[in-house]
């Protein structure tokens, strides 16, 4: 089911939460709202849900109108942060919720609701939890069965609010991966937000960043992450570097030389240019060009090296990635002064830098 | 990302608020305003002659009196009962615990029976107090003791949870910069309490004012010596003066408002205090 | 006002005090705190509660039993047992109401209701009992309407019933509203996108959560509901085997010098409360064995 968000905008007193947006959710997707804590990210999947009503504007499910359309109506399925397990029920219970509360002459008899859930819980991996309650569960296996909860009632949609907000680390990583496996199985239209810009690569088909209840970006993962349509996308997707100057013929002019630019056009006296750390290399060479910086500190363990380095004019700050086995080339050491040079960077000038 | 309001999804709001409410205007509310309203029928002389009638000064002086003091005894002992509670074990604690509730839930009546087979003259108690020329019951140490024990449960139950969620680290930082165990009690953990054990005063206090069933078997009732305001608007009751026993009851009402505020205030306050504290 | 049923813990986390050295009291203080609250305790708490069955059993079990199945008494026992039997429920579907209302919406005025809830704490039982003999009585604002369809109320059940309702009105309510608040209401919503009615989530899955806090209420508001004296007192007109509850009864056998009938029938009551408050225990019991905080992955 595709899902069509026209002109939704959303008030809390005087807090806007959600200004006007228009969104499309193709069909069979798996997309990433993306966005910072308080973004109005988690607002638009509860309206999108029916939890919550927006103030204006229109929700459409498979180009039909759902806006008046109550949640228990819209044929979605909820997977909430903290999972919302019903603590008194067991697992089993849990999930054949939704199958117990259907009205009498839709309701599927006890053999069939069993048959369901045990398939469902063969599906998360959890079969053999059936008869616990929620609270002798992990974070993780929490999290499966919410899922296998809110896929009872074969939802048109899948909608999950920060599905790994909970989880430590290393099971985030797991279920990440187990769930891109699901969708691709499934194929369900799904939503999910989240906070964390790797997990949006790392998952989604397509990535939809949000910030101060406006939309910044909508790609695939890699045209976001590569092509950043402003200076707050860029920032939001990766650690950066940050250079003042000015922008004339295609050339970005600053302190430390000259560099090309790949994304910005015309003069612009003022601009901020930002460089991802792998994109800087590191000169050593007495002739070199580029921005002379000083050596701090070297973090040098796997297979990249961090090299955090000072401007020698101004108060910049760098920060480098580089192979490991090329610092070892390099032979660099705190206190040595070296060379910058930016391989690639992102120039947005003033005005626009931040949000629109 | 919290707070958000589900008045759309959760069904029932209107149903809800209207039972309460209505409910609440027809048991509470209205019935309340019928104390306002009948008073407003008195001129302000009969008003002011029936509320400053010697008896009713008296009486205020004495419900007014006596809860105070028995809602300072409570807080002191009180706290110390709470400190002893959570901070020491001792054989019969979970039932000592169990009983402090013991004044919410036994009828005043029985309380006052009780008390009064206690502390009357050949009572249990008094009949060993009687040479010794105290007097208890009948006279006011007897409303006070009646109170004390009405009082006692408000102090504890709203002290004890500030004291079990006082983290025992913020002591030993004391002790580690050098306070001396007095120190570390009356500069760390008193100032804590405080503004729980105000409130449990506060509300021993308003408690104690409108008493009644516990109170009047212990009291003697003597007029001018040992009438609680209660008993004066039963008595006005019986002889068929309503409007003076209105009266007296909208004192007693606009000074349990007041306190309802100050207590209200004082748990904002309590809970201010506690949410710095984590 | 008796504490919610989750806020107290006494018996068990004294020894993350007693083992650490900068919050472990000297052994004499230990002794003098110990001496001063325990000795309060049992003067003014357990003395009173002794004192009440020795002196129902003074004059002997036969006595006892004479008390108790008097004619009065057992009227005035099923009197208040009806009163209850009434005025609980009626508080019961009130408190569960105005819990829903304040603990899962926002609104304005909330804080203002919330005061307004506790109000009858505030008010004396006397006034309580006056506020309904001003407008049912016999020179009260409906009193010569309702003598009219003779119908009574005041120095009647209705009363009696009223009367109760006013001062045992916000225990249950008291109760959920912060165990409501506490629980939000992320489950109910679960519980409505997988396609539960309002009344389905409420029934299997709210109730199920707060059913512990709602006993512990329902036990309590029922404790004052058969236990409230002046309020009752002031309406009920005091007939014998018609408007006497059980401790109207005690008062007049008490006033008639029969002590020991007097304590006979106050024992049933002290029972009472000691099931209370044995409720009470058993349920923050089975509140903490319910394991509330959830496991970290």
């Amino acid at each position: 089911m595709s899902i069509r968000v026209e002109n939704i905008a959303k008030r809390f007193g005087a807090f806007t939460a959600l200004g006007d947006i228009t969104l499309d959710f193709p069909k069979g997707e798996l997309t990433a709202l993306l966005g910072p804590s308080g973004c109005g990210k988690t607002t638009l999947l509860r309206i999108i849900a029916g939890l919550e009503t927006a103030d204006s504007g229109r929700i459409l499910i498979e180009g039909r109108d759902a806006t008046k359309k109550h949640v228990r109506e819209r044929q979605v399925g909820f997977v909430f942060q903290h999972y919302a397990l019903f603590r008194h029920m067991s697992v089993f219970e849990n999930v054949a919720f939704g199958l117990r509360v259907k009205p009498r002459r839709e309701r599927p008899p006890e053999a069939v609701i069993r048959k369901k859930v045990m398939a469902l819980l063969d599906l998360v991996q959890l079969a053999w939890l059936a008869d616990r309650a929620p609270a002798q569960l992990s974070g993780g296996q929490r999290q499966r069965i919410a899922l296998a909860r809110a896929l009872a009632v074969e939802p048109q949609v899948l909608l999950l609010d920060e599905p790994f907000g909970a989880l430590d680390a290393k099971v985030r990583k797991e279920l990440r991966s187990w769930l891109r496996q699901l969708h691709d199985d499934l194929h369900i239209t799904s939503i999910f937000v989240t906070h964390d810009q790797e997990e949006a690569l790392e998952l989604a088909d397509r990535i939809v960043v949000v910030n101060q209840g406006r939309v910044e970006q909508v790609g695939s993962p890699k045209a976001v992450y590569e092509k950043p349509a402003n200076a707050f996308v860029y920032g939001f997707l990766g650690s950066s570097n940050v250079l003042e100057g000015s922008v004339r013929n295609g050339m970005f002019h600053t302190d430390g030389g000259d560099f090309l630019v790949e994304n910005a056009t015309g003069v612009h006296p003022h601009a901020t240019a930002y460089i991802r750390p792998h994109d800087l290399a590191i000169d050593r060479s007495a002739n070199a060009k580029g921005i002379a910086a000083q050596v701090r500190r070297i973090l040098a363990f796997g297979s990249v090296a961090r090299v955090e380095l000072s401007g020698i004019t101004g108060e910049n700050h760098f920060e480098v990635e580089i192979p490991e086995r090329d610092l070892t080339d390099l032979d660099l050491s705190p206190g040595n002064t070296v060379h910058l040079v930016p391989k690639s960077l992102r120039v947005f000038p003033h005005g626009e830098a931040g949000s629109r | 990302m919290a707070g958000h309001s589900s008045r759309k999804v959760l069904p029932g709001f209107d149903l809800t608020l209207g039972v309460t409410v209505v409910y609440l205007s027809l048991i509470v509310l209205i019935p309340l305003c019928a104390v306002f309203i009948k008073t407003a029928s008195l001129s302000l002389e009969q008003l002011w002659n029936t509320i400053s009638a010697p008896r009713a000064v008296a009486s205020y002086r004495l419900s007014f009196g006596t809860s105070l003091l028995a809602a300072a005894v409570n807080a002191v002992f009180g706290f110390i009962l709470a400190w002893v509670l959570v901070r020491y074990s001792f054989p019969g604690k979970k039932q000592v615990d169990a009983l402090i509730d013991l004044p919410f839930a036994l009828p005043t009546a029985v309380a006052g029976i009780a008390l009064t087979a206690i502390y009357a003259k050949n009572g249990w108690i008094g009949q060993h107090l009687e040479p010794l020329g105290i007097k208890i019951a009948f006279t006011p140490t007897g409303v006070l003791v009646a109170l004390i024990f009405i009082g006692l449960p408000f102090v504890v139950r709203t002290v004890q949870p500030v004291l079990e969620d006082l983290d025992a680290e913020y002591e030993e930082a004391a002790a580690s910069l050098g306070a001396t165990r007095w120190q570390t009690v009356t500069r760390v953990v008193l100032p804590a309490v405080l503004p729980a054990l105000t409130t449990g005063f506060a509300l021993a206090f308003a408690r104690g004012v409108g008493e009644y069933g516990s109170v009047i078997f212990i009291a003697g009732n003597m007029p001018l010596i040992s009438e609680i305001t209660p008993l004066i608007i039963i008595t006005k009751l019986e002889q068929y003066d309503y409007a003076g026993a209105t009266a007296i009851a909208a004192v007693m009402l606009v000074i349990s408002f007041a306190l309802l505020l100050i207590i209200n205030l004082l748990q904002a306050w309590s809970a201010r205090h506690g949410r710095r504290a984590t | 006002m008796a504490g919610n049923v989750t806020s107290s813990f006494a018996a068990t986390g004294s020894a993350r005090f007693e083992n650490r050295s900068a919050t472990r009291d000297s052994g004499a203080v230990r002794i003098i705190l110990l001496a001063l609250g325990l000795g309060f305790f049992a003067l003014f708490l357990l003395l009173p509660l002794i004192v009440v069955f020795a002196e129902a059993f003074r004059k002997g079990f036969d006595t006892y039993w004479a008390a108790l199945f008097d004619p009065d008494a057992l009227s005035a026992i099923r009197l208040t047992l009806i009163a209850a039997a009434i005025a609980v429920p009626l508080n019961l579907v009130f408190g569960v109401s105005a819990a829903w209302a304040i603990a899962k919406y926002d609104f304005r005025g909330k804080a203002l209701l919330t005061t307004l809830i506790d109000l009858p704490f505030s008010v004396s039982p006397v006034i309580a009992g006056l506020i309904y003999v001003l407008i049912f009585g016999a020179q009260g604002w409906f009193g010569p309407t309702l003598a009219g369809y003779d119908i009574k109320i005041i120095f009647a059940l209705p009363g009696i019933v009223l009367a109760t309702i006013f001062v045992t009105f916000p225990f249950i309510a008291r109760e959920l509203i912060p165990l409501m608040e506490a629980q939000g209401s992320d489950e109910e919503e679960a519980a409505i996108v997988l396609g539960a009615s309002g009344w389905q989530a409420f029934w299997r899955v709210t109730l199920p959560n707060i059913k512990w806090g709602l006993l512990y209420g329902v036990i309590l508001c029922n404790a004052r509901a058969m236990g409230e004296f002046g309020a009752v007192s002031v309406v009920s007109g005091h007939i014998r085997g018609l408007t006497n509850t059980m401790p109207l009864h005690v008062e007049i056998l008490y006033n008639e010098y029969q002590f020991a009938a007097a304590f006979a029938v106050a024992s049933l009551l002290a029972l009472l409360a000691l099931f209370t408050l044995a409720m009470k225990s058993f349920i923050e019991w089975q509140a903490r064995r319910t394991p509330e905080k959830e496991i970290q992955p």
